[in-house]
């Protein structure tokens, strides 16, 4: 039976965090934020570490509340209204993938400065598009007590501020995650890439002839538990992304008028607005849902949840951005309306580990073969 | 009344029990899903039968004071029956209209005497109600509504025609909404609402075809129909609000109804269940990753649904445009149901041109089902109805 649970505590990280990225966000500072070279300012970054976010889901052990992704969805989706772009959904994810790599020394060595604001990026995506992170086409080699790694990665938010790369290769024939520290890459090896969302900072990064002592890699990790974290924040980023798109739409519904009528009073318009938020509310139902199961549940039914609220989120966003260039008209088609801000976002993030379709592609032998 | 855990547990094992041995079961004939869909004296009777017999054994209206035929107890009993039809998938108790809304209406508002008068009958399914709201010119506003009734003496004359009269030619009473004066400050002012006999001179339910092909609701004409003044429940003038209350107890927003199923549930699950037996073009449905796609897109739409529900009851995750789950939760149902219909029809191949006949898949239940459905996406305020109020009430756009 499903369950949806919220906590206290997770209401009021939800209210401080709406407030905090109101203030710290608003569409005018998104706009200013996209030349400069960090997503956010560096300053910015520590104001979120100090209220403890960038520790929430790490463990007590290693310095952090321990309180699971759960509590970390209703910042995530607060951030995610505003637009903002911080390295707070993949530091999180690194740390998870530490949390569970069976690798004490780079728990200790990483997880407590990670919960106090260390970046960590993630190295999954290569050439060509293939959302299947388990068979990555970068290599590492032993030499001696050193791993050799060779190939490219590609979409590697923040990569160029991180504190290391977490970068997944086969090695001895299996997918494996490696820890390389920013002073082991040159600098030249990181290249900014063009993305449909110029909020985010992504980058190829060229692993050719890096090498690592082979104490940095981490145990064998479940490539589809990385998988699964990241989907279930970047759903929670969109719906709140969505919720802004649906209030812009709704705004201008109400006071652009053509043929001395509000266009919101053409049912041509108001329909499709509703479709909007019906999407919305499906959206942050299995959003939060989603996050549930997942500090909950096991097996198939937390990679149930997480998987749909993917694919509803990614659906819902496209569609929300989508109508919104539409229906702003004219404006609409300029660079100057926030509608393109939103329909990017969606965008990226539709695509980010696989689209709604993928997902249901995923989800049909799981529901199919069993009642639900 | 507090009642024990174990006397539930007690209870529901007998309620259980006497489901399972009293269950009519198959009639050789195929059975309508909801009281809308009665077309036929022999399905009538059927479900007739079966109502008087749950009442007898004590399992309808169970929470209805025993002063008028009830039973008295805690609301709890009556749920646990509920339940245990809906599981066990015993046909409907068909005088809907009578348990669900004339009833509890009676018993909220209603004179010790209309108390008397009609509750016992109601439970009994001896006095089948029916509804007479809607008009053939105005159906998603019925604050416009036109039939008449004029003061004469000690009655009141009626004249006009309404429609949808679901069991209208079985029906002994109807609550009718009825215009008593058009010098109202606006529509509603004039409106009455009656406890009106049917089986009186000058009223005619005339069945009406379904695109089902089958009889299943009338037009019922009124030609100087005489009904005794005091059927008026409510001042004169004053039946909007007695009508709104009426829609409160139909849309299940208030208790008080008597229980029992109002209509046999068909879900996505079950269209599921079709879909993994179903061949098309010879081959399992199932293998074509496109009938795979759309079943997942409506199990996923089905997820969202229930979730939905669950989410509004948090009151720190309550959506951010208050009664927006509450207030599309009609739209959102009547069209998902209608959708996985439409699709319980493309499972089955070239087999799913047939319709309600022997050699039909399931008899042809997913054809009839799917036709039907269109009555819960028009009726109550069509789904494009429904979008302007949640465009307008929800969001707050202007009005179309």
């Amino acid at each position: 039976m499903s369950t949806i649970e919220f906590s206290e505590e997770q209401a009021m990280l939800l209210d401080s965090a709406r407030e905090f990225a109101k203030n710290e966000s608003s569409i005018d500072l998104v706009r200013a934020r996209l030349d400069d070279d960090r997503a956010i300012p560096a300053s910015l970054w520590r104001s979120i570490a100090e209220l403890g976010w960038t520790g929430i889901a790490i463990p007590e052990a290693h310095g952090g509340l321990g309180l699971g992704f759960s509590h970390l969805v209703p910042i995530v989706e607060s951030l995610g209204r505003q637009l903002m772009a911080s390295p707070l959904i993949w530091s999180s994810i690194a740390a998870h993938a530490i949390t569970l790599s069976n690798n004490e020394v780079l728990q200790t060595q990483w997880l407590p400065p990670l919960a106090n604001g260390a970046i960590g990026a993630v190295a999954l995506m290569e050439h060509g598009g293939n959302w299947n992170l388990s068979a990555p086409a970068c290599t590492a080699t032993h030499d001696g007590n050193n791993l050799k790694l060779s190939g490219t990665k590609v979409f590697v938010e923040d990569a160029s501020i991180a504190d290391f790369l977490l970068v997944s290769v086969m090695l001895d024939g299996k997918p494996r995650l490696i820890l390389v520290e920013a002073s082991q890459i040159d600098p030249s090896q990181i290249k900014r890439e063009v993305v449909i969302d110029e909020t985010r900072r992504s980058f190829r990064v060229e692993i050719d002839g890096i090498q690592i002592p082979i104490t940095n890699l981490l145990g064998e990790v479940d490539f589809e538990e990385i998988e699964l974290a990241a989907m279930l924040l970047l759903s929670a980023e969109m719906a709140g992304g969505h919720a802004s798109t649906l209030e812009l739409v709704v705004e201008y519904l109400k006071t652009r008028k053509q043929f001395d009528k509000h266009i919101g009073s053409y049912q041509a318009l108001k329909h499709p607005t509703v479709d909007i938020l019906i999407g919305l509310e499906a959206s942050r139902s299995h959003v939060y849902h989603a996050a549930t199961s997942f500090d909950k549940d096991q097996g198939d039914s937390r990679r149930l949840a997480v998987r749909m609220a993917k694919a509803v989120s990614s659906e819902g966003m496209a569609f929300a951005g989508d109508r919104a260039i539409q229906f702003h008209g004219g404006f609409g088609f300029t660079y100057e309306c926030d509608a393109q801000l939103y329909l990017r976002r969606a965008l990226w993030s539709q695509q980010q580990f696989g689209d709604e379709v993928h997902q249901r592609t995923l989800l049909a032998p799981l529901i199919l073969s069993k009642a639900s | 009344m507090s009642v024990s855990k174990q006397e539930l547990d007690e209870f529901r094992q007998e309620a259980s029990a006497w489901l399972e041995d009293n269950n009519p079961g198959n009639p050789g004939f195929l059975l309508p899903e909801s009281f809308m869909e009665v077309g036929t004296d022999q399905q009538f009777e059927y479900l007739r039968d079966w109502q008087q017999k749950v009442y007898e054994a004590g399992y309808l209206g169970m929470a209805w004071p025993e002063a008028y035929g009830g039973g008295g107890k805690a609301q709890v009993f009556q749920d646990i029956v509920t339940q245990e039809m809906a599981r066990q998938r015993v046909p409907f108790m068909t005088n809907t209209i009578g348990l669900n809304w004339a009833g509890p209406l009676i018993l909220q508002r209603g004179s010790e005497a209309e108390k008397q008068k009609y509750i016992k009958g109601i439970l009994s399914a001896e006095d089948i109600w029916a509804q007479g709201f809607s008009e053939p010119d105005h159906g998603s506003d019925l604050g416009s509504a036109q039939v008449r009734a004029t003061r004469d003496g000690d009655d009141y004359v009626i004249n006009g025609s309404k429609i949808w009269t679901s069991l209208g030619t079985y029906a002994k009473y109807m609550i009718l909404l009825a215009r008593t004066s058009s010098d109202g400050p606006n529509k509603y002012a004039g409106l009455s609402f009656f406890l009106a006999p049917m089986k009186i001179e000058g009223v005619t339910p005339q069945p009406i075809r379904k695109l089902t092909s089958e009889f299943g609701f009338c037009q019922t004409y009124f030609d100087n129909a005489r009904i005794p003044a005091d059927c008026l429940m409510g001042a004169e003038g004053e039946g909007w609000p007695v009508a709104m209350e009426t829609l409160m107890f139909e849309r299940g927003n208030v208790g008080g109804q008597a229980g029992g199923i109002a209509m046999m549930d068909v879900n996505v699950n079950d269209v599921l269940e079709l879909a993994r037996r179903s061949t098309r073009n010879g081959k399992p449905a199932l293998d074509d990753p496109l009938i795979q796609d759309e079943m997942v897109q409506l199990l996923i739409e089905a997820k969202s649904n229930q979730l939905m529900v669950l989410r509004s009851k948090i009151p720190a995750l309550a959506p951010d445009y208050q009664g927006a789950v509450a207030m599309s939760g009609k739209l959102r149902g009547t069209e998902l149901k209608r959708r996985f219909c439409q699709f319980a029809i493309k499972l089955q191949g070239a087999d799913g041109a047939r319709f309600v006949s022997k050699e039909a898949i399931d008899g042809g239940k997913w054809q009839r089902l799917y036709f039907n459905s269109f009555s819960a996406t028009i009726g109550g305020g069509t789904s494009q109805i429904q979008a302007n109020i949640i465009g307008e009430r929800v969001l707050g756009l202007p009005k179309s």
